[in-house]
């Protein structure tokens, strides 16, 4: 029978199908950080459990870790204990820790791919949303919650209901200034924050194989955005590239066979899925959000949508979500002024991120009202970052490069954005007070976020390249 | 885990949509290590001005309003995976949320926690809303969602095993630690 990517992955990590009921499914590998863990880990001890697999899993501190002085303690009392639980958790279970301080600390979903650990045709899991990301690689990977890191530290396995499988494809050209984030965020503003609920997404057509790795991740890292569980691509030429040569990943004949057995990583050409959606890259332009879900997004140069063109359905929520926003119906963003620009992330914090937003930010200044903070995604993008001088570029511009971590883009440290304050944020939400409260997020590309800074105010990548 | 059959309570009504866990548990409050106390905070920043007094038209503070069902707009429980959210949820007092449409990962960690996702058509939800003083009946043997002020019920879905586990009591990991052996076998054979 014909298959597509997604089935051939979850099919053959079925440990058992429950009649009416989920599936077991089995676990290639697990990541862990400092705040979803610690209840499972105690949950555990508490009935007595030993740790399962603990050479499949992976730790690093990121979601509320400092970005200055890394090397200092923590001195929020909250974060420190939370750090040091995992610590202690790691050394307790024997689980690899990839701590504050370490080469490869970093956020989870940057240091997965980039140490060659996550690779094409695994299950992957992580008690975070934002798990979606490593599906770049042709991977079945997505977030959970607590009780389930549970289960994968008890058993190695998760129950879970198979999810119904979407395709969306995307072909054409992208217009110069476009990024993958504008590609993501466009989809999202058709299908809504709800229109994958109950979905797993196949990305396809040239657009994304056009991409490079960490473009595709990128887009896969918002699948969640738009309710899907996550979002895969098709492994590749790009993709084998990739993987060769990184820290885990498999070497010499170990490393053909395994490329071998991920060129059958594809849908079977008649397989069917259970919706679809085709764009055209042409009509994408680059695009910022509005509101408060990620699917409040429009073209950059577009006017905010009123109340007119609105489903009378839809009206309350946008006001409410407007009101929040100190926006108004039918408002144009173009020169609207920023006081903030965040870029980092594990939406966009890898080293072509941080190299676009140099090539934008090379030879000039930023606003003077504007405080802009990069903050690179792991260890390893911010020595990439020094070593290719891109460190220089940012401070010559009055842009801060900070250590590695979620940092703004949940506000967990201390890096937040005040109340009121407007944020040109390259991360993946602009809920009510998600980068502190009271903050009014507006999620756009690298590009978009690094402009911003330079002129003080809403720009159009386009009217500048 | 305990157990869930039959709930019959006064209502919650929060008419909102896309209420993300974000808003359901702020970040900031995710610090603990371990699973209690979150209530507090439930909806923090719609409960609480900044200098932590209550905010008197969010339907939490408002005094007609109180029961075991919290009755919510579509999408409830989108964005981040963060099971604090149903922690929070189940610490404050909640037994079952009622909405249109569930995100998955939030329907998922409510019910390992003992919280029962309902879902609903729309109209049926209107129906809460229009009568927000009405009382509630929530039988999961039957899986019907009954409003004693319209006098309709609704049957809704919910998967069979999860529904077992829930009338039982039984969670997850009591079920996947007796398949140890069926697990090790399909780690030998791939």
């Amino acid at each position: 029978m014909s298959k597509t990517l997604f089935d051939k992955i979850w099919d053959s990590h079925v440990v058992k199908s429950i009649p009416e009921g989920p599936d077991v499914l089995y676990i290639d590998r697990h990541f862990i950080h400092e705040v979803t863990s610690p209840q499972a880990f105690s949950g555990l001890e508490k009935r007595g459990l030993p740790l399962f697999r603990p050479d499949k899993i992976v730790a690093t501190a990121d979601h509320n870790v400092p970005t200055k002085n890394q090397h200092l303690p923590i001195s929020d009392a909250l974060s420190r204990l939370q750090v040091e639980k995992l610590t202690e958790n790691c050394r307790k279970f024997g689980v690899e820790l990839y701590g504050l301080n370490h080469p490869y600390q970093g956020i989870v979903h940057v240091i997965g791919p980039e140490l060659g650990i996550t690779q094409p045709g695994m299950t992957i899991v992580c008690g975070d949303s934002h798990t979606s990301t490593h599906g770049a690689f042709g991977a079945v990977a997505f977030g959970i919650g607590t009780s389930e890191v549970e289960q994968v530290f008890a058993t190695q396995c998760i129950l879970q209901p198979k999810p119904l499988r979407m395709r969306i494809t995307v072909n054409g050209k992208l217009v110069k200034g476009v990024q993958a984030k504008d590609v993501i965020l466009y989809i999202i503003s058709q299908i809504s924050a709800s229109g994958g609920n109950g979905y797993f997404v196949e990305y396809a057509g040239s657009t994304f194989s056009d991409m490079s790795m960490e473009e595709r991740m990128t887009v896969c890292n918002m699948s969640i955005e738009m309710g899907a569980r996550g979002g895969l691509i098709a492994p590749d030429e790009k993709t084998f590239d990739y993987i060769k040569g990184r820290e885990f990943a498999p070497s010499g004949k170990e490393l053909d066979e395994a490329i071998a057995s991920w060129r059958e990583l594809n849908t079977d050409p008649d397989a069917t899925f259970d919706k679809e959606y085709h764009f055209d890259a042409v009509d994408i332009g680059p695009m910022i959000t509005y509101g408060t879900n990620p699917g409040m997004g429009m073209q950059i140069n577009n006017n905010i949508p009123s109340l007119e063109e609105l489903d009378p359905s839809e009206k309350s929520g946008f006001t409410k979500s407007l009101s929040y926003m100190d926006l108004k119906a039918g408002e144009k963003l173009i020169g609207k002024p920023v006081n903030y620009v965040f870029i980092g992330s594990c939406t966009n914090a890898r080293i072509e991120d941080l190299r676009a937003a140099a090539e934008i930010v090379r030879g000039k200044r930023k606003a003077d009202h504007v405080t802009a903070f990069i903050i690179p995604g792991s260890k390893q993008v911010e020595k990439q970052a020094f070593e290719e001088g891109l460190d220089k570029i940012f401070t010559e511009a009055g842009f801060e490069l900070r250590q590695p971590g979620c940092s703004a883009c949940l506000g967990m440290n201390e890096d937040k954005i005040p109340k009121g304050e407007y944020c040109v944020s390259t991360s993946n939400r602009n809920f009510e007070g998600r980068q502190g409260p009271g903050a009014r997020t507006m999620l756009a590309s690298p590009l978009t976020a690094a402009l911003t800074a330079i002129e003080g105010k809403i720009s159009d990548i386009r009217d500048y390249i | 885990m305990e157990k869930f059959s039959k709930i019959t309570s006064t209502i919650v009504p929060m008419q909102i949509e896309n209420v993300d866990t974000d808003q359901i548990i702020p970040a900031r409050f995710l610090k603990a290590t371990s699973r209690d106390g979150f209530g507090e905070n439930l909806f923090r920043d719609w409960r609480y001005d900044e200098n932590g007094n209550p905010i008197k038209d969010f339907v939490l503070n408002d005094s007609r309003y109180d029961g075991l069902i919290l009755v919510a707009g579509k999408n409830f429980g989108c964005g981040s995976s963060r099971e604090h959210a149903a922690w929070a949820i189940h610490d404050y007092g909640f037994r079952v949320v009622v909405s249109s449409y569930f995100a998955d990962i939030f329907k998922n960690n409510s019910l390992n926690n003992g919280v029962l996702p309902v879902q609903v058509s729309e109209e049926f939800l209107n129906g809460f809303f229009e009568n927000p003083e009405t009382e509630v009946t929530v039988d999961l043997e039957s899986q019907k969602i009954y409003n004693s002020a319209t006098g309709e019920s609704e049957l809704f879905d919910i998967n069979p095993y999860k529904k077992y586990c829930l009338l039982n009591g039984y969670d997850d990991i009591d079920y996947l630690v007796s398949m140890k052996d069926e697990i090790e076998a399909f780690e030998k054979n791939r």
